[in-house]
């Protein structure tokens, strides 16, 4: 192609070139020489070589909150693939045109602003007068304090975390429907009972999808923050919660950089956070290469 | 038909646990405040009020008016950005396009919580912190999930109508503008209607951004709602409700409005995987 060309085609990508070297590459080399250095606006900005990295592994808060969080993700991503499954599956076998009304129900939560996500949880998770309480209690069980009682807060985040699954749903819709229907007739005709179907043919062929909805929530789960931030932390609250219950890892970084100002820690707190992010995903992509398949349905 | 109904069953029982929550949240917000907690799906006593109350004690059509602006200038900007820089891709062969293409597809792996500080200085540098501008002004530069799905788009418009419109002697910015845009409407509404979701809900820039309540967008506004009116402070749950609401119900109407867009949308993501 001529080079007439070859400018033009720069021409067109220029925005996101200049974006990425601007808002992306720059800011990432910023925050990791940030990261070695106490940053302070006012009395200038000092090296101070390891030393957050140092710190980081010794504050216990961020034990606390990578704890949380990491035990969140680890509840929060089997549960949204198992239950979206088990809903897309329904959906599939419910035909088509009822598919529609259903899918969209389904869906609605996922478009609620996590602010209100957050102040929905406080109140149906409320232990004396809340919703979900006052269910269990008419099957005669006594519901935990969700939102108070220190182990019951991730479980209950959990749980409401799982009413916006709705883009899951559609994602594994949308792969069952592309599954070749002889592939099944097959399987039907071996003798192969409903359940062996599902696991020889269906999970295999929707692998794909199964394998990006694990990394994509992932990713987000591990970056949980403004429902959290909404529910136990603010001006007025800042400190009714003692006990780190709820203490997500960038709700706590996101304290450090803009309510402290400790840029410079919080830099290092951002790049562990990439760290696990890169860690977890590539573990992630390792495991799935045995059980992924792509084409041929 | 018979064994049609353990699935309608099914459906029907999860239809009620996702719709409950809403039904629940817009009928306690128009109860009174002794009755916000008795969980009766039709108020006992109608409390429109509420929504007069949090008129007075709150800027809500302010908020409710720059939540408009910024998600419209954050989905406009993104979509029509995100729209030329696809097109360079799907068009065009030039040295480096693969390496390129894949690095705009490596950054969608990136986390936002990465990036967000380093940002926070430039903008700060820039004197524009403590405006609106950082909530939608890095969209001009497109993003990589849009560009991804834009760009499958165009790669599926005939060669053949370019090379024509190249003969009759069209610019690049013609074959962009008149052929590939129009054609690939539905890829466009689909990166708008997900970046003003996007924009709408979002808290944490505006947390991070926004200091002066006259610049609050709607979620940060109802943040500061519930740190008033919520469990610290003096409780009026009926206010923070109502709040709730109407952060809510414009995302619901959006959604209704163009919910082809949003499923086709989240469903094409997952092909791609």
């Amino acid at each position: 192609m001529a080079r007439r060309d070859t400018w033009a085609a720069y021409g067109f990508l220029s925005p996101w070139i200049i974006g990425f070297l601007v808002f992306l590459a720059g800011p990432m080399v910023a925050s990791l020489v940030l990261s070695f250095t106490d940053y302070d606006a006012l009395t200038g900005t000092e090296f101070v070589g390891a030393d957050n990295y140092r710190t980081l592994l010794g504050d216990p808060r961020v034990r606390t909150s990578l704890g949380n969080t990491l035990l969140y993700t680890a509840l929060h991503v089997p549960v949204t693939m198992v239950v979206s499954l088990a809903l897309a599956l329904l959906l599939h076998r419910a035909g088509r045109r009822s598919a529609g009304f259903f899918r969209t129900v389904f869906y609605l939560p996922t478009v609620t602003p996590k602010v209100a996500v957050g102040v929905l949880f406080l109140l149906l998770f409320n232990g004396q007068s809340g919703l979900v309480n006052r269910t269990l209690g008419l099957v005669g069980l006594d519901g935990p304090d969700w939102t108070v009682d220190p182990s019951w807060i991730k479980p209950g985040l959990v749980l409401m975390g799982a009413w916006s699954l709705g883009s899951t749903v559609i994602i594994y819709l949308a792969a069952l429907q592309d599954v070749p229907r002889d592939l099944h007739e097959a399987a039907q005709m071996d003798g192969a009972s409903a359940w062996r179907r599902f696991r020889a043919v269906t999970v295999p062929a929707i692998s794909g999808a199964l394998f990006f909805t694990l990394i994509i929530n992932t990713i987000s789960s591990l970056q949980t923050f403004d429902e959290v931030y909404t529910a136990f932390y603010g001006s007025a609250n800042q400190q009714t919660y003692g006990s780190d219950a709820a203490l997500f890892y960038v709700v706590y970084l996101f304290q450090q950089a803009f309510q402290f100002l400790h840029i410079g820690y919080a830099s290092a707190l951002a790049w562990l956070l990439f760290l696990i992010i890169m860690v977890v995903t590539l573990v992630q992509v390792r495991l799935s290469r045995r059980f992924v398949h792509y084409g041929g349905g | 038909m018979a064994r049609r109904w353990p699935i309608w069953t099914g459906l029907a029982l999860a239809a009620v646990v996702f719709t409950y929550p809403f039904a629940w949240l817009v009928s306690a917000s128009l109860k009174p405040r002794p009755d916000v907690f008795d969980n009766a799906l039709i108020p006992r006593e109608w409390a429109p009020e509420n929504y007069v109350t949090i008129w007075s004690v709150a800027p809500v059509l302010t908020w409710l008016t720059n939540s408009v602006v910024v998600a419209l200038a954050a989905a406009g900007t993104v979509t029509v950005s995100s729209a030329i820089v696809a097109f360079g891709f799907a068009y065009f062969r030039f040295p480096g396009r693969n390496a390129l293409f894949a690095l705009v597809v490596g950054t969608m792996m990136l986390p936002g919580a990465v990036t967000m500080i380093p940002a926070y200085l430039i903008w700060n540098e820039l004197g524009l912190a403590a405006t609106q501008v950082p909530l939608w002004a890095q969209n001009l530069f497109g993003s990589a999930f849009y560009i991804f799905l834009i760009r499958q788009f165009f790669l599926g418009v005939p060669r053949e109508l370019f090379e024509a419109a190249r003969v009759d002697g069209a610019g690049y910015w013609r074959l962009f503008w008149r052929i590939a845009v129009p054609l690939c409407r539905p890829a466009l509404i689909v990166a708008f209607v997900f970046e003003l979701r996007a924009s709408w809900s979002d808290l944490l820039r505006p947390l991070i951004y926004l200091r002066d309540p006259a610049l609050f967008t709607m979620p940060r506004g109802m943040k500061a709602i519930l740190d008033q009116f919520g469990q610290a402070g003096e409780a009026r749950w009926e206010v923070v409700l109502a709040g709730a609401v109407l952060t809510t119900v414009p995302m619901i109407i959006a959604f209704l409005l163009c919910q082809r867009y949003f499923i086709e949308g989240v469903a094409t993501q997952g092909r791609k995987g």
